[in-house]
């Protein structure tokens, strides 16, 4: 007893340091999950006259991918975004959040537009509504409109498989 | 655990539990009294606004930037915490409370951007923690005490001596020494 309960202590706090190790600090639960996505109605990048809103997206899981064009994670993620969302079938939308919408138009037009629509948010307080800390933000809602995941940081393949599209399967 | 431990920790019990409601106490009371802010008169529109700025940079200091996790909104430079800091603003000219606009931040980002965090099963531990540690120490220092006492009782003078415990100082002294 003498000497196991220094030892037992010991292993106790290691464990955790270890534990805190594997841990990304920055990476807060989202406080929207399972409630309902915030409401926004927002005009299209790709066609200003047109408004994109989260009342006209229920009925359907789908994507919404928090990206700008200054943002250089965005920048690398947009070619495997519309790789994965389009061999899946995916309903991918974007906000552009605090952007130019020339800037925003010509990376689209350069890379490839992987989005069905992007609203723009240039003031931010659709993301502000979201609880985006960072971008890019990728959050799935289901078809009852309520938030079941959100991922900080760029989408990789791996993410998109083991995190992204589970979730969107099990939010139908 | 000993016989003595126990009755050691239930003595230090009632003193943790009083320290911990007079902390509870007094924490409660000064966040009833800033979020208590009375709504502004229209007749002093000078004081008014001296009011509003006044309510906005309390509620910057106790609101995290959630971008530079270590700073509160008013000292941080971060885009979001700007953003961050004309919510507010906003929100108070609307003539929204101290406690809707935090409860506003909650709702995005979580109890996490408020510095003060919330009594709630997630922050027990983190509250009561301190004292928790503070109680166990106190307890394994009475059992300590109690268990030298008891031996000093029991046992002759030089076992008591042995008993002490180890002091640099004191030692070197007994080394210059011949035995």
């Amino acid at each position: 007893m003498r000497y196991l309960l220094p030892l037992l202590l010991f292993l106790g706090l290691a464990l955790m340091l270890a534990l805190g190790l594997e841990r990304d600090p920055r990476a807060l639960p989202s406080a929207l999950l399972d409630r309902p996505v915030p409401v926004f109605e927002r005009p299209v990048l790709e066609d200003p006259g047109q408004q994109l809103g989260s009342a006209a997206l229920r009925g359907q899981p789908w994507m919404l991918n928090v990206w700008a064009s200054w943002c250089e994670p965005c920048r690398q993620e947009l070619p495997a975004l519309r790789q994965l969302s389009a061999r899946d079938g995916v309903p991918l939308y974007g906000l552009n959040y605090k952007d130019r919408d020339d800037a925003a138009r010509a990376l689209l037009g350069a890379v490839g537009n992987p989005y069905r629509a992007s609203a723009i948010d240039a003031d931010g307080r659709v993301g502000l509504d979201f609880g985006v800390q960072g971008v890019p933000e990728t959050f799935v809602i289901d078809a009852r409109g309520r938030v079941r995941y959100r991922h900080q940081g760029p989408v990789t393949a791996e993410v998109w498989r083991d995190k992204l599209l589970p979730a969107l399967k099990a939010a139908r | 655990m000993s016989a003595r431990l126990r009755l050691a920790a239930r003595r230090l019990a009632p003193v943790a539990l009083g320290a911990l409601i007079a902390l509870t106490a007094s924490s409660g009371t000064s966040g009833a009294s800033e979020s208590g802010t009375a709504a502004v008169s229209a007749a002093a529109p000078a004081a008014a606004i001296a009011e509003l700025e006044a309510r906005e940079s309390r509620l910057a200091h106790q609101l995290r930037c959630v971008v530079c996790q270590n700073q509160t909104l008013a000292e941080s430079n971060a885009p979001l915490a700007a953003d961050m800091r004309q919510a507010i603003r906003e929100q108070l000219r609307d003539g929204r409370s101290d406690a809707e606009v935090v409860a506003f931040f909650e709702a995005r980002y979580g109890a996490f951007v408020r510095y003060s965090p919330p009594w709630q099963p997630s922050t027990w531990l983190l509250w009561t923690g301190p004292f928790l540690l503070l109680g166990a120490g106190l307890a394994a220092l009475a059992a300590a005490l109690h268990r030298r006492g008891a031996f000093a009782q029991g046992a002759a003078l030089d076992a008591l001596a042995d008993e002490a415990p180890f002091d640099p100082d004191n030692d070197e002294f007994e080394e210059g020494r011949p035995a």
